[in-house]
């Protein structure tokens, strides 16, 4: 397993250095940060790894954006207050004890992640750049992960900066009168950042463990900080860890994908699924509830469970309920259903499968024949149920639930089989 | 382990070239922990006689008239990243120790092995 302290002091450096010269230089900082880590590449295997490596790599930086500015003319022109202003606060920083250091880089990393998620910025831009500045992830990876170009990323990425010079976005905290939305845009982003890691839709499985993993480090760096520490960021983290501890089991040793019902529940990861319940805990302070509370709750709903069949089905379907109010989404209506199959039967569930507002926007979503087909199979229309089962196999791309699907499609077969030949008793 | 101690020294002279994007931060910290782990296994089995990294920056002295220039540093396509003396029995056990070279898998390293003359005996 790769360590990833580079990855980790990529984002520290650049939230250090883009905290001194400020978002309109976010790029610069980013460039002296790779060169600094492109020299210690180079130097450290001949010369050993330095007693601080962490400060070794700050004051290289440093000095490559001295010179960085000191060559560019130009820039230096339009802000001549910008070197001496390096100069000072990085070695101020680098002359600070480290408690007090460590405490710094943290605030300085949340102000980073306020000015990443940005509302001037579109949300899959604020993922991007949250990706690239704090958490050390290369164009390359980020595409990797988005399943998209890297040429598209660094455009996107150059468009975002961009952005963020043209709305003079101050790297600071937010003030107090606009806190709750702009937390709430860093939860949205995070939960994203997640979702993306966990969602099995494409990808290597180490990249995607690392997106849920830096989501959950983000979180956590934010409810440390007074500012962060809400009951909506609690809720999130909670809903975080309450679906991260169920990573290991999701995957069957022959590489499939697992879902709920047949996962091996000694496989979740306990510790993981206490930090979630701690963090339900604390989430519940406020008198608001936010989509995470209720999300979170049937995370929790499900860890508790001793297994599929004796889960809280009821309480499930309450927390859909509250979500759809909250929510309007096709997709969460979809996964209402389910949970309403189960308090009341497949026949209710696939009548208020037909009810679903903008429906149409779920038939290009393999997941909906998916649901549908299994309601249908249930209901006992098994040559329905194969039909929407064949609409979802020609949708999916991930094998492990082409593979799950075809199971299911046999399972229909059989249906139709026992069908077409009922019980001897009936003939005569 | 041999007992006959290595008569020979060499110098392992690694040429980088800048090819290709640069690395991300998680394939930087792979690249540099192989190079780590190759000088770690030198230093482990006594091959390893000195070592040291050379600056980028530097001067080159020409001619009688003593042209000083920056280098060859910034038309030449490799740069000399640094050294490693190793001991070995002969040139063939020196090409052994630096086919370890990661650099030479990643591509982007040339290392040059050169015999060092030993001092003429008195």
């Amino acid at each position: 397993m790769v360590g990833h302290l580079f990855r980790r002091e990529s984002g520290r450096l650049v939230a250090i250095l883009a905290g001194r010269l400020g978002a309109a230089h976010l790029h610069l900082a980013e460039d002296v940060v790779q060169d600094a880590l492109l020299r210690a590449m180079q130097v450290w295997p001949f010369t050993g790894v330095p007693e601080n490596p962490s400060a070794w790599l700050l004051q290289t930086a440093r000095h490559r954006a001295f010179d960085t500015l000191r060559r560019d003319r130009v820039l230096a022109k339009k802000s001549p207050e910008l070197a001496p202003l390096i100069a000072e606060t990085a070695s101020e920083a680098l002359a600070a004890p480290p408690p007090q250091f460590e405490d710094e880089i943290a605030d300085r990393q949340l102000r980073m992640m306020f000015v990443c998620c940005s509302p001037v910025l579109p949300v899959d831009a604020q993922v991007a750049l949250v990706l690239r500045t704090l958490c050390g992830f290369g164009d390359r990876e980020i595409a990797a992960a988005f399943l998209a170009s890297e040429a598209a990323i660094t455009k996107k990425l150059v468009r975002a900066r961009k952005q963020l010079r043209a709305a003079r976005v101050a790297i600071e905290l937010p003030p107090a009168r606009q806190l709750a939305p702009r937390v709430a845009s860093v939860l949205a982003a995070l939960y994203l950042l997640f979702n993306e890691g966990y969602k099995a839709s494409h990808g290597d499985s180490l990249l995607r463990a690392d997106l849920c993993a830096e989501a959950i480090r983000l979180g956590e760096l934010l409810a440390a900080h007074p500012l962060g520490d809400g009951p909506a960021t609690h809720a999130l983290l909670a809903l975080l860890h309450l679906h991260a501890a169920r990573l290991p089991a999701r995957v069957a040793d022959d590489g499939s994908l697992l879902i709920l019902a047949a996962q091996d529940r000694s496989r979740w990861d306990r510790a993981q699924i206490a930090r979630g319940l701690a963090h339900l805990d604390r989430s519940a302070a406020g008198p608001r509830v936010t989509r995470w509370h209720l999300e979170a709750g049937i995370a929790a709903t499900h860890a508790l469970a001793p297994n599929y069949d004796q889960t809280n089905w009821l309480h499930i379907l309450e927390l859909y309920d509250a979500l759809v109010a909250l929510d309007p989404s096709p997709i969460i209506a979809l996964n209402r259903t389910v949970a309403l199959a189960r308090v009341q039967g497949a026949p209710a569930a696939l009548s208020a499968l037909e009810k679903i507002p903008r429906r149409r926007t779920l038939e290009s979503y393999h997941l909906f024949h998916a649901v549908r087909g299994q309601l249908l199979l249930g209901a006992g229309h098994p040559v329905e149920a194969a039909t929407a089962l064949r609409r979802a196999l020609a949708l999916v791309t991930v094998p492990a639930e082409r593979e799950f699907l075809q199971r299911r499609l046999a399972a229909c077969a059989e249906g139709e089989r026992t069908a077409h030949h009922p019980g001897s008793g009936n003939s005569h | 382990m041999s007992s006959t101690p290595p008569s020979a020294q060499f110098l392992l002279l690694f040429r980088h070239s800048q090819a290709g994007p640069d690395p991300t931060p998680a394939e930087m910290e792979q690249i540099m922990g192989k190079w780590m782990a190759w000088m770690k296994g030198m230093g482990a089995r006594g091959e390893m006689a000195g070592v040291n990294r050379l600056q980028d920056g530097g001067r080159v002295l020409r001619g009688p008239k003593v042209e000083v220039t920056d280098g060859p540093f910034t038309e030449a396509k490799e740069v000399v990243g640094g050294y490693v003396l190793v001991n070995a029995r002969d040139l063939a056990a020196a090409e052994v120790i630096a086919r370890g070279c990661p650099g030479l898998v990643m591509g982007n390293t040339i290392v040059e092995v050169r015999p060092v003359e030993p001092l003429p005996a008195m």
